[in-house]
């Protein structure tokens, strides 16, 4: 858990005006803890990965939100096929075969 | 990561910065390992390129790695964990493997690693390599001072040796090949990574490669010189404390220190002296010094009262 003063330390190129719009426009959401504001390991993990899209790769305030939305979708749904997949796993080897097989191939 | 920087961002030494920061660009647009989550070879990429980056980007850095005054091994990023490592939920987190469902062969590896108990050869998979391992490992100071072979015991009840080698540093990270997870389909198994975590010692004090520790002499050593014993990681040694030392000199051990893995020149130990006073009363002392005329009258706080 970080407050918002040591993440933004932690991370040279990252202005706090920005933190503080991307945590108000919701791309970015810390839990409190009281009224303080504090970063898990995930969240700092996110906050990289926005200021490496926004500084380095330039993508602009305005687009960031669809760039993440679009990268949570792809996320969510490897963990639903990741939990599909758990679920396939834990059949009889004689269903799992069938599974297999009826994948169209080269999917 | 000791590439050359240029060879990294695929730029030739002449770049623009403007150049530099195309390439960078470029390069992470394909290599960012939470936009590229099945690729599995990212992660190393993705870090050569930001390290290229950071030390050409920044015109000092580049002028001083131009001019050979530094290498690129200054770049190295530390450890970072990716939004993909926690975004995939993946068992076994920062080097996990089981995010390969780009096609048939690959959902088919995922459902051989997702069986307890390892590989089921799956009709039609391919042998994939295994999953590679994180394991954190708590090592005592002692054993990096000289080296060490400890064991770690799996969750699975099976057992790694470690070697620790000598100087191996805290957070280290030792790749054990092929001691990670059993290869699917008849591939080769993945490679353990072990990060240590090096417990402090009571009393010795690791910067770099030298020791610090501080030593307690009686007044009487202070004052009039005296032969000592004082403990090194390889054993207790014969110190000379010259006379007229004082509370916060330092007296050096030349190659008593930790010897450095890549130059195999050992570090030195540094004793910082503390005078202490005589534990029991000494009536004797304390007439002497009432009687005491100093022939020079000293005020060691006139620096601070200025």
């Amino acid at each position: 858990m970080m407050d918002i003063e040591t993440l933004v330390a932690s991370i040279p190129q990252l202005q706090r005006a920005d933190l503080e719009s991307w945590v108000s426009a919701e791309l970015v959401m810390p839990g409190k803890v009281g009224p303080v504001a504090r970063f898990t390991e995930m969240e700092c993990a996110r906050v990289r990965l926005i200021c490496t899209l926004h500084y380095d790769l330039e993508i602009g305030a305005d687009t960031l939100p669809l760039v993440l939305s679009l990268i949570d979708q792809l996320y969510a749904s490897r963990q639903r096929l990741a939990s599909l997949a758990t679920a396939i796993a834990q059949q009889e080897p004689s269903v799992r075969e069938r599974i297999l097989a009826a994948l169209p191939p080269g999917s | 990561m000791e590439a050359d920087p240029y060879d990294a961002l695929g730029v030739p030494r002449t770049a623009t910065d403007k150049e530099i920061k195309a390439a960078f660009k470029k390069l992470a647009r394909k290599h960012h390992p939470d936009l590229n989550p099945d690729d599995k070879a990212a992660e190393e990429k993705f870090k050569e390129i930001s390290a290229a980056h950071d030390l050409l980007g920044n015109k000092e850095q580049r002028r001083r790695f131009d001019a050979g005054e530094i290498d690129a091994s200054g770049a190295q990023r530390p450890q970072e964990r990716f939004y993909r490592d926690f975004a995939d939920g993946s068992v076994f987190s920062t080097h996990a493997a089981q995010d390969g469902f780009g096609s048939n062969e690959e959902l088919a590896e995922f459902l051989a690693s997702a069986f307890a108990g390892g590989a089921r050869r799956s009709r039609g998979a391919r042998p994939a390599r295994g999953q590679d391992t994180t394991y954190a490992l708590r090592v005592a100071f002692e054993d990096v001072a000289s080296g060490a072979t400890r064991t770690v015991t799996l969750p699975d009840g099976a057992t790694l040796n470690v070697t620790i080698p000598e100087g191996a540093e805290d957070r280290q990270m030792l790749r054990l090949p092929g001691q990670g997870g059993p290869g699917f389909a008849g591939g080769p198994p993945g490679d353990a990574f072990v990060e240590l975590h090096v417990d402090p010692h009571a009393i010795f004090r690791r910067k770099d490669d030298n020791i610090h520790l501080e030593v307690p002499v009686t007044l009487k050593e202070a004052v009039l010189g005296a032969r000592i014993m004082v403990p090194t990681i390889g054993g207790p040694v014969t110190v000379t404390v010259p006379k007229g030392s004082n509370s916060g000199s330092t007296l050096r051990l030349r190659d008593r220190g930790i010897r450095n893995r890549k130059t195999g020149q050992r570090g030195h130990q540094l004793i910082t002296l503390k005078v202490v006073l005589p534990a029991a009363e000494e009536p004797e002392l304390v007439r002497f010094l009432e009687a005491w005329e100093p022939k020079t009258a000293q005020d060691p706080r006139r620096e601070m009262l200025a």
